[in-house]
């Protein structure tokens, strides 16, 4: 089975591009994934491209071929969509391509556009990731669903807002030099704690923000990376994903997210790792609650032992097992069907020391990862490896 | 092959509020004792086609909750309003707990179900109120 590698990734800046049509977003991710990758467009096999709510944003279904088009691709493309795992599923299966030796170039990534959107409309748009007809009539939104998942976490492991404010606090310090974030600012605690709720107990700064942006990963094969020259460190050694039952009210439990242990699982023993092993994370911290719940479904921190994490200091840029340094959803921000591709893109970067944060992975090999879609009825790990 | 097309006589989501609204609420349970809700032919935990109607218990317990403060445009007039998530034993409810203080409400609490209407339209809703 070949290595899969990572020939160059891309990224917009995250934020309101509301005057930017999605093509023009996703053009310009893979604009900056080519250069200097030495990957000619006519090599390129497939475009495997996510998005989760253009119908809705954009009223631009189809998308698939238009990104292809917008790339300067002509090759079968096809849109995959899974919330918001949706480009991390768009890369799981482009390394799954190159493996079964389909394909020896695949362009993976999405693009999600949301700011067209105003806050009723983006909560409703994305509130469809839930179960229609026993969530959404019943009131549930996005945010609501993860304070449901917070209030469960607390009765069971205990926990309070304020380790929840820590995690948004830390995720904001990670975000200030990146030049992708949207929210390149600090935020205290008490600014946190203070922010007005959303969903008891999670409050506007537990929240990621509305996002708009695009990101794109040339994935190649070990012999593809070899007969063109092609200087490729960074290598995707493991992939695995999880699902669960859609609606919170099926599951055994709310405390934890089996479909990221499953994902995580099989991701670990494809690589040949353990999580004892993994240096840093990028985790599907679209709340703060998120966070925590994802960094224990991955084996980093036991049950009932990741709400605290981020607030002893165990996850901060100079912590033990740093976690989000790109400012995770949080502070860079959740183009929906864009994150999965933008955590690939930022491991990569922190693994080849030319992300602002990669100092305080200088010694790393290996990142993790997670991508979640909606409540975690579909969750994406991958494992990330830098050549020694 | 015949066996399998669609069955007139499985309940949709829609008799399954009727059901809640007469105070003959349901629930699916197969063979092997597993709970779910309709519309449903098969069970997701056992794969069992032979589901049958039980009677939901009278009350539930509050399992988790949450204060709702900003609300999809279709629950515009409902906000503030209590999210649950609503133990009935074999199977759980989400629904909108009324009657009760916006902070009032507690795990573990115990309440009975109904279906009333949103404030905002006249869309029916699960509603849970004090048992």
């Amino acid at each position: 089975m070949t290595t899969v590698r990572i020939a160059g990734v891309g990224l917009t800046p995250f934020g309101a591009h509301a005057d930017r049509a999605g093509r023009e977003l996703f053009a310009s991710a893979s604009l900056a994934a080519f250069q200097d990758a030495g990957v000619e467009r006519s090599d390129v096999d497939q475009l495997n491209y996510g998005n989760f709510m253009g119908a809705l944003a954009e009223h631009q279904g189809h998308q698939a071929p238009l990104m292809a088009e917008a790339a300067g691709l002509s090759c079968p493309a096809t849109r995959y969509e899974e919330a918001c795992a949706s480009a991390g599923v768009a890369v799981r299966e482009a390394v799954r391509s190159i493996r079964s030796g389909e394909a020896d170039v695949v362009l993976a990534g999405g693009m999600e556009r949301m700011t067209t959107l105003d806050t009723g409309q983006a909560t409703a748009a994305l509130a469809i990731a839930a179960d229609e007809l026993y969530e959404v009539r019943a009131g549930v939104t996005f945010p609501s669903a993860y304070a449901l998942m917070a209030r469960a976490y607390f009765e069971r492991f205990g926990g309070e807002r304020e380790d929840l404010a820590h995690i948004a606090v830390k995720n904001h310090a990670n975000a200030v030099d990146n030049e992708y974030a949207q929210y390149q600012n600090e935020i205290t605690v008490e600014q946190a704690l203070d922010s007005p709720p959303v969903a008891t107990p999670l409050h506007l700064y537990d929240a990621c923000p509305i996002t708009d942006g695009a990101s794109a990963v040339l994935l190649v094969s070990e012999a593809y990376a070899d007969d063109h020259g092609i200087e490729a460190p960074v290598s995707i050694t493991g992939t695995g994903q999880g699902g669960d039952n859609l609606a919170l009210q099926d599951r055994e439990q709310m405390a934890q997210t089996p479909a990221t242990e499953t994902a995580a699982a099989e991701a670990y023993t494809d690589a040949g790792i353990t999580a004892a092993d993994v240096d840093f994370a990028e985790v599907h911290d679209c709340f703060t609650i998120a966070e925590v719940l994802a960094i224990e479904g991955l084996g980093l921190f036991e049950p009932g032992e990741g709400i605290s994490a981020a607030r002893e200091g165990a996850t901060t840029a100079d912590g033990e097992t740093p976690i989000n340094l790109s400012g995770g959803l949080k502070a860079k921000g959740h183009p929906v069907g864009a994150t999965g591709g933008s955590q690939i893109a930022e491991i990569t970067r922190l693994l080849q020391g030319d992300h602002p944060n990669s100092d305080a992975v200088d010694d790393a090999t290996v990142g993790v990862a997670h991508n979640a879609g909606g409540t975690v009825a579909s969750a994406v790990v991958h494992v990330l490896e830098a050549d020694q | 092959m015949s066996d399998h097309t669609l069955d007139d006589d499985a309940a949709t989501y829609d008799e399954w509020l009727d059901a809640i609204e007469t105070g003959e609420g349901f629930y699916l349970e197969s063979p092997e004792g597993h709970g779910s809700l309709p519309p449903r032919r098969v069970c997701p935990h056992s794969g069992s086609t032979d589901l049958t109607h039980e009677p939901l218990a009278e009350t539930g317990t509050v399992e988790t909750y949450t204060v709702v403060h900003v609300g999809a445009t279709a629950f515009d007039d409902d906000t503030p309003y209590i999210s649950a998530v609503v133990d009935f034993g074999p199977v759980e409810l989400t629904g909108v707990v009324r009657g009760v203080d916006l902070e009032a409400v507690a795990v573990g609490d115990e309440v009975s179900v109904t279906v009333e209407t949103r404030e905002t339209t006249d869309d029916r809703l699960v509603v849970f109120r004090p048992a």
